[in-house]
């Protein structure tokens, strides 16, 4: 439990995949202006990161590594996540329709997403069983949606100020971007000392 | 596009439509690889590789392939050229697939690549896609090493692993807040040396994204 614990936390707030990892820099960017499509956008990725997980390694678990397939594992996990965001976005439609209408729009964004594969690589590079893996992808999409959060609020801050021409824009999102993730290099060391 | 001449192919991607600094794709890498120079090399060249090959690859299949299912196909060769990368590094480059790590086998959903594939390589002949497959790469090639040489210089105080001052580096570049920073000050000077124009045109990139057409938002300007 202890062990789950410091994986689920390590993962939202010391290894966060937007400030400290660089993944799926594009949606931080792109979807955070508003508070609630930055919170649609975290679910969906929260959504397909643990579906993904969940498919990509029992496949590569059982399936790939026992007959030294390693090296189709970049191919496969791409096609079964761009396959599992077309299934679940059909399945949503039919039968969760209000579900769908919430994360709708951003599951196709998804597919290209690098947290999404990054997640699924890094489960099977750090050798993790399906549990703990899940436990890492639940991690890193909440993380994901801190950071997605957090950074809402600072971008609507950052409307109504006042900044150079050349800087307007992604310029300075990103500088805003830089100044959150050195608040969160705070967080280092924290996690092993919590649980021990 | 038929009477753009060849040079102006190549150079489009290092220099006008660079692929990082004005068009702002591919960010992950961008920031994350950087620490030091020769990793944003590395990086680059890994990824100019599988650009050129890919843009190959695609012109020359853009008859066979449906149309209907042209990003997944696009996405399986793309994944399989990153493939033959990633096992060529780990051979013959050990220490960079150390310090590359999980950014090698994401070179698949890096968006130039797919970028490229779907707004040029699926239109032009196969030549034209190689110089234009080239200079994309060059082009991003050139920004990770810029990024690489500030983040290295400032952050560890050397080049190239050259020992180059005395005094404490600020170590905060090469950390991941250094990566935003130096990026996004890269970003101005470019808006600066361009007065704004080149940034203005296609903000935030949507429309070069690949899942600009699906997304459908690129249009409104939400993304």
């Amino acid at each position: 439990m202890k062990e789950m614990l410091t994986i689920l936390f390590s993962a939202i707030l010391v290894e966060n995949f937007v400030l400290v990892k660089f993944m799926g820099i594009c949606p931080f960017l792109g979807v955070s202006k508003k508070l609630d499509s930055a919170l649609g956008m975290s679910a969906a990725v929260i959504f397909v990161m643990l579906m993904a997980t969940a498919a990509t390694n029992p496949i590569y678990n059982y399936l790939l590594a026992p007959n030294g397939l390693e090296y189709l594992q970049t191919v496969v996990f791409i096609l079964i996540i761009a396959a599992l965001v077309q299934l679940v976005e059909t399945i949503l439609k039919k039968s969760l329709p209000s579900l769908h209408k919430a994360l709708g729009v951003y599951l196709p964004l998804i597919t290209t997403n690098c947290a999404v594969l990054g997640v699924a690589v890094l489960n099977v590079e750090e050798g993790y069983d399906l549990i703990p893996a899940l436990v890492n992808a639940l991690g890193a999409g909440l993380g994901f949606m801190l950071a997605m959060v957090l950074f809402a609020g600072v971008r609507s801050r950052m409307e109504n100020i006042d900044t150079p021409e050349c800087f307007k824009g992604i310029p300075i999102t990103l500088v805003a971007a830089s100044i959150v993730s050195m608040s969160f290099m705070g967080f280092g060391g924290l996690v092993e000392g919590l649980f021990k | 596009m038929n009477k753009k001449s060849k040079l102006s192919i190549l150079l489009n991607g290092i220099i006008k439509e660079n692929p990082v600094l004005v068009l702002v794709l591919g960010t992950c890498p961008t920031m994350a690889v950087t620490s030091s120079a020769i990793n944003g090399l590395g990086m680059g060249i890994a990824a100019t590789a599988v650009l050129i090959f890919s843009n190959i690859l695609i012109s020359a299949l853009k008859k066979v392939i449906p149309d209907k299912v042209r990003i997944p196909c696009y996405i399986v060769v793309i994944a399989g050229l990153v493939t033959i990368v990633q096992y060529l590094v780990k051979a013959y480059a050990s220490d960079l697939d150390k310090s590359l790590g999980v950014f090698l086998p994401l070179i698949v959903v890096n968006c130039i690549i797919l970028g490229r594939a779907e707004m040029f390589a699926s239109k032009n002949s196969v030549v034209d896609s190689a110089l234009d497959g080239m200079g994309m790469g060059l082009g991003f090639t050139l920004a990770l090493f810029m990024m690489g040489v500030i983040r290295e210089v400032l952050g560890s105080g050397t080049l190239l692993g050259m020992s180059l001052y005395s005094f404490d580096p600020i170590s905060i570049f090469k950390l991941a807040p250094g990566g935003f920073f130096v990026f996004g000050c890269l970003i101005a000077l470019v808006n600066k040396l361009t007065k704004g124009k080149a940034i203005k045109k296609k903000e935030f990139s949507c429309a070069g994204c690949p899942s600009a057409g699906i997304c459908g938002k690129a249009e409104k300007g939400e993304c």
